[in-house]
């Protein structure tokens, strides 16, 4: 079996041995199995609907760090079936590999893509630097976001960060004012802009390429202020609470849904993407098809006006007289 | 081997004939151990007469030195914080909001003041580190916005001093959020075309930082004041190296380019003057 399991699908990966264990008997004592076979698998189905059916936000934080999660340019590849080209560097410092994007043809229609894009193997992941952006990354999605505006193509965006990358080089270099920069500029872009949470969505990092008409969310993502370790850290002064950090956070898809700081969860097959990467780049492109035709129709200065009044509406706090 | 012997042992002075020093009377400055009586120190305006730091100030005390008389309104004060998440750590976030206005008297991180500076008329939102280390959470979100508002509504600059540890993390996803909010209420500012001057003071860190503060048409710092996204212990962890001295303080950022001008509390208020007469004529 390659599949890799995490601590909560013990259950799953039991059956799976079993099954190898059934089909080596039926080899060696040369039995028919398959009935054996097909009533296990049946179990598989079953087990694993039950344990997803009701997943508590720690899971959920894990199953958005699964190795074996797609990423940006997988999902972009898929929807644009290959016809996507990648656009590099911010034109003043650098290329950042932490963030990517490009044009792209999805159904007959230009978009810009942007996304934070993480490694798939050990070497790819530090190249990629687990796809915490530099500043020049976010001057890079910037860039590109300003080139999509002048040439009035639609921007999607992709977030999967566990923050914006705290190092020397990237505080010297303006980490929080590249963030801000992105925020004020992509509230004023007059072009539709779909944001998507595909994995990880940590705090400004994340917001950084985050602000558009549309905020969808896949279903085993988070997003959060903080994650919920650093949370645990600080707040627990140990890092042993983290499961208790996701839980207070309220960080799930279900939760953001719920305080109407998203607009959609995206379903995923079952599982979560990683057990089908390309279903789940399916139903992703059904939702932006959706969402993108919505904010297309309307005006670009009604647009705006919405996305603005949508973020300056967020918040909870009491009025005294 | 001492020059003096000691020859009886114990204090030998009469309880009766101790001398009472009041508390707060006397300063001991942190860094270069000036020793000077607490008035000394509040005619420099809280700046040690001898090396020159920085102390901190509250919102009251930027609004009592830089508006014309010490005299000013304060808008908005009816905006309080809700635990909308219910949300609890070690304590919950309630007890910590109880306790943060019992021990500084405030609803929240932040008060915004309106009044003139150098007979000009200026609204300031200042924040108070004393609340939840000046943590930017709902309110802090609300009352920028509803001061963005007001200078909108009445042609008026806007002052923000910051002074915070960041995004308030009992409020989880909706203080994250308030960098959006932020951020879209300076954009209707912009499209006034009212300046927005940005004052960083020590601490300015994490969401605050990478959404108004930096956000200034004009960015402006107190001298030495820690300037950062990711405070220094999280990139010292990250790098597993130490950090070079001067780092993330506001004159390394002036020199990386980020801030306008470094401002010294001493000349803060006649700088801010003639920014808002250069933008007013």
């Amino acid at each position: 079996m390659s599949k890799l399991f995490l601590d909560f699908e013990k259950p799953i990966e039991d059956i799976y041995v079993q099954i190898e264990k059934v089909q080596k008997l039926g080899e060696t004592q040369r039995v028919d199995v398959s009935e054996q076979v097909a009533l296990l698998e049946a179990q598989i189905e079953t087990t694993t609907q039950k344990i997803y059916a009701d997943l508590n936000g720690w899971q959920r934080v894990q199953l958005s760090r699964h190795p074996e999660r797609p990423y940006t340019l997988f999902y972009i590849n898929e929807l644009c079936k290959g016809d996507f080209l990648e656009l590099y560097g911010d034109r003043c410092h650098g290329d950042d590999k932490a963030m990517v994007g490009g044009f792209g043809n999805l159904d007959g229609q230009t978009v810009m893509f942007i996304g934070q894009q993480k490694g798939t193997t050990a070497k790819t992941r530090q190249y990629r630097n687990f796809g915490m952006p530099n500043p020049e990354g976010y001057r890079k999605a910037l860039r590109l976001m300003k080139l999509a505006e002048k040439f009035n193509k639609p921007i999607v965006t992709f977030i999967d960060t566990p923050g914006a990358f705290p190092g020397i080089e990237a505080e010297e270099r303006g980490q929080a004012e590249a963030i801000a920069r992105n925020l004020f500029e992509m509230l004023r872009l007059k072009v539709p802009i779909i944001c998507v949470i595909i994995g990880e969505g940590a705090s400004g990092g994340a917001l950084g390429i985050g602000i558009g008409d549309r905020l969808l969310m896949m279903e085993n993502t988070w997003f959060s202020v903080i994650s919920p370790e650093s949370c645990s850290s600080i707040l627990w002064r140990s890092w042993d609470f983290k499961e208790t950090a996701a839980e207070q956070l309220q960080l799930t898809a279900e939760h953001m849904k719920k305080y109407g700081i998203v607009d959609a969860i995206i379903p995923e097959p079952l599982g979560g993407a990683n057990r089908n990467p390309t279903l789940a780049a399916e139903i992703v492109k059904k939702y932006l098809l959706e969402h993108l035709q919505q904010v297309q129709k309307e005006k670009p200065q009604a647009r705006l006006q919405k996305r603005i009044e949508h973020y300056a509406s967020i918040g909870h706090f009491k009025t005294s007289s | 081997m001492s020059w003096f012997k000691r020859i009886t042992s114990g204090i030998n002075t009469q309880t009766s004939q101790k001398k009472e020093v009041p508390d707060g009377l006397w300063f001991k400055c942190k860094k270069c151990r000036f020793t000077g009586t607490q008035k000394e120190l509040s005619d420099k305006l809280f700046v040690c007469p001898s090396c020159g730091t920085h102390y901190s100030l509250s919102a009251q005390q930027y609004f009592e030195l830089l508006f014309d008389e010490e005299k000013f309104e304060e808008l908005f004060n009816n905006i309080e914080p809700e635990d909308f998440l219910q949300f609890s750590d070690l304590r919950s976030y309630k007890t910590r909001i109880a306790e943060a206005t019992e021990k500084t008297g405030l609803k929240d991180a932040v008060r915004v003041g309106k009044g003139t500076l150098e007979k000009q008329a200026v609204v300031i939102v200042a924040m108070d580190f004393g609340f939840i280390g000046g943590s930017m959470g709902s309110v802090v979100g609300e009352k920028i916005a509803l001061a963005i508002d007001y200078c909108i509504k009445h042609k008026l600059p806007l002052i923000i001093i910051s002074k915070s540890g960041g995004a308030r993390m009992m409020e989880s996803a909706f203080s994250l959020m308030q960098m959006a909010k932020t951020a879209a209420k300076l954009t209707q500012l912009a499209e006034a075309q009212l300046p927005y001057i940005s004052l960083l003071t020590d601490p300015t860190t994490g969401g605050v930082t990478a959404s108004y503060a930096m956000l200034g048409d004009v960015n402006l710092a107190e001298p030495n004041a820690l300037i950062a996204f990711a405070g220094p212990r999280v990139v010292k962890e990250t790098i597993k190296k130490d950090l070079p001295p001067g780092f993330q303080r506001s004159e390394f950022l002036l020199e990386k380019g980020f801030l306008d001008r470094v401002v010294p509390r001493q000349k803060l208020k006649a700088e801010l003057g003639q920014i808002l007469s250069f933008f007013a004529h």
